[in-house]
């Protein structure tokens, strides 16, 4: 791993740095090796005739796609974008614009698609698509997150995720994949999640957290797996069994259905919510990985689909689960399809079904990263903004002390992690570590004018990277909190009555209308 | 890249974790370490063969949870968190102590 020097906390988090040409076209991440590629259908290495290969899958994406087609042919070079993405903001090398990167992909359209770049190439900007190009298409393409700032603030909405994903299908066609997001799509197909975790491992590790539970709070709380005729089917990242603090939040979870008397399982089947395809912008890898969800839920013949915190599951859940794998007739059509779990809990809360003791979080003080899948591409709840709303309100409710970050920098307007896209991986340490400064400028603002301690997510990617990145900006790694792990620490159970055995059948009458 | 070790050469992945798990023995670990900038003790002993064990049983590495719950067992509950699991192996107790140990690297968003 190269040398780099940690960006200096500035004033704002959208202060706009002195440009630094070129000073991350060194930042590719591993490529993927043979066997990764050729287990999605992938070219193993660089197909001889790769141009021509390129250009025709650039060709079908565009009639495909109209969205690519209208963005090629939309920018009129306003520069409203320039300042908007945290890679920028956290490198200063311009390819790293908004607007630049998708000229990177623009070019290459005008050269081989449009009159003007066919015969006049020097007069719009149109180049051939050499080998300089792709290595910069491979950098740059991995220097985005697809989170989709810079697309609230175009005039035109142009969106710079669907370019660099596209961008990432085309090179994944010509024998160019990413190794990290790649080999993750292959362990899904082998193993039925990202991390790779068996059947037997995953069985073992919740009988392992079901012990915990037990001795915490004296109360029997279930992680239940593969039960057929529970309820609910939860789907949550594959982090959620493994890492800290995502840990944390699915014991949070389980408390959640237990005080609420939901019959609910995980599946080993889809042991995974996550979907790395909408990073590399492979549709057919989506559905196929999709698909082990629908398949878990007409298995075990649940009512409800409930989604655990994780960002880009929940937008591919909320935005094209209907499209993949619907329709959902097989489902109660009186909840929503899907569900979130910050939906579930927000409703109970409501309810006021749920024992809650908030000052269980008084030695903390928290503030919310609106993770960006969540906050640009999806909602919860029947009203706009709801995506803002119900983890906000769930914090309240379990903790006395909460505090927003600046305006400019939440909701619709919220800096990514840095982690996102794909990109959450070692070999490109050095560009979370940069593309993390404005979110760590926005907290350090409230840590030092309003005590903050904390900050709550509800995405496993972001929890990771914050977890890494943290240390580098001098704070703790575990600052970084689950929002169902505040939910954890605050719910409150009564002792169990000497006779057991008849908690958790099922009695589910909270409605989520 | 790849390790020498005894005059042979042991090929590893871009990111060093070992092609072929079956080669591991404890010396080639200590190399891998070294490579790591990290001087084996024996607490680091205990975390790499309890790492080892569980894999046998389950082809994965276990949960930061299940780890810091047997490091808590056999090196007292002082020990038994993960601050002290990231002194022991800075770079994250799962990944970096997963290459010395030659089992391949834990992916996804962990």
């Amino acid at each position: 791993m190269a040398e780099f020097e940690t960006p200096k906390l500035g004033e704002a988090p959208d202060t706009i740095p002195c440009l630094s040409i070129g000073s991350m076209a060194h930042s590719k991440p591993y490529k993927a090796a043979a066997e990764h590629q050729e287990k999605l259908g992938f070219p193993g290495e660089l197909v001889e005739n790769w141009q021509e290969k390129a250009i025709d899958k650039f060709g079908e994406l565009l009639g495909k796609y109209r969205g690519l087609q209208v963005y090629m042919d939309a920018c009129v070079k306003c520069g409203a974008c320039t300042d908007k993405c945290h890679y920028f903001l956290g490198t200063g090398d311009p390819k790293n614009m908004p607007v630049a990167r998708q000229d990177l992909m623009r070019k290459v359209y005008r050269r081989y698609f449009t009159t003007a770049g066919k015969w006049l190439p020097w007069l719009v900007g149109a180049e051939d698509f050499t080998e300089d190009v792709l290595e910069d298409w491979y950098s740059y393409f991995h220097q985005c997150s697809q989170c989709r700032r810079c697309s609230v603030y175009c005039p035109y909405g142009i969106d710079t995720a669907e370019i660099s994903m596209a961008g990432r299908e085309i090179m994944d066609h010509i024998g160019v994949g990413q190794k990290y997001s790649n080999e993750i799509i292959g362990k899904v197909h082998d193993i039925g999640n990202n991390l790779g975790l068996p059947a037997n491992a995953l069985r073992a590790t919740l009988e392992d957290l079901e012990e915990d539970l037990e001795e915490e709070t004296g109360v029997e709380i279930r992680l239940p797996l593969d039960e057929k005729g529970a309820d609910v089917l939860l789907v949550t990242p594959s982090a959620d069994f493994f890492a800290e603090p995502h840990v944390d939040g699915l014991l949070g979870y389980a408390k959640v259905f237990h005080q609420a008397g939901t019959s609910w399982t995980l599946s080993t089947h889809a042991s995974e919510a996550a979907n790395f395809a909408i990073f590399t912008g492979s549709y057919d890898q989506m559905k196929q990985i999709a698909e082990r969800i629908r398949k878990a839920a007409e298995d075990l013949g649940v009512k409800r689909i409930v989604v655990g915190e994780c960002g880009h599951a929940w937008r591919v859940a909320y935005n094209f689960w209907n499209t993949l794998i619907g329709p959902f007739d097989f489902l109660d059509q009186n909840y929503p399809i899907p569900q979130h779990i910050c939906e579930f809990t927000h409703d109970l809360i409501i309810q006021d079904k749920l024992t809650l003791d908030p000052s269980k979080n008084d030695h903390m003080t928290l503030t919310f990263h609106d993770s960006c899948n969540v906050a640009r591409a999806s909602r919860m709840g029947e009203n706009p903004g709801g995506q803002f709303t119900y983890p906000r309100e769930i914090i309240k409710a379990v903790c006395n002390n909460f505090v927003d970050m600046a305006a400019e920098t939440i909701h619709e307007n919220t800096f990514c992690c840095g982690g996102g896209g794909g990109l959450l991986t070692d070999d490109l340490v050095e560009l979370r570590v940069k593309g993390a400064k404005p979110r760590m400028e926005a907290y350090r603002q409230v840590v030092e004018d309003h005590g903050v301690t904390n900050l709550a997510a509800i995405c496993a990617i972001c929890k990771t990277q914050f977890a890494k990145v943290m240390p580098y900006y001098g704070f703790e790694m575990d600052a970084i909190v689950s929002v169902h792990q505040l939910v954890s620490n605050a719910i409150v159970f009564e002792p169990e009555p000497e006779d057991d055995g008849d908690q958790g059948t099922g009695e589910d009458d909270h409605g989520g209308e | 890249m790849a390790y020498e070790y005894n005059g042979t050469s042991v090929g590893a992945d871009e990111e060093g974790y070992l092609s072929d798990i079956t080669v591991w023995n404890p010396e080639l670990a200590a190399l891998i370490a070294q490579d790591e900038d990290i001087e084996m003790t024996s607490d680091h002993w205990e975390v790499v063969n309890f790492l080892r064990e569980y894999y046998e049983e389950y082809q994965i590495a276990p949960a930061i949870r299940v780890l810091t719950k047997a490091v808590k067992k056999t090196l007292g509950p002082d020990k038994g968190n993960s601050k002290y699991l990231y002194e022991l192996f800075p770079y994250g107790p799962a990944k970096q102590a997963c290459k010395i140990a030659g089992l391949p690297k834990p992916t996804g968003c962990v």
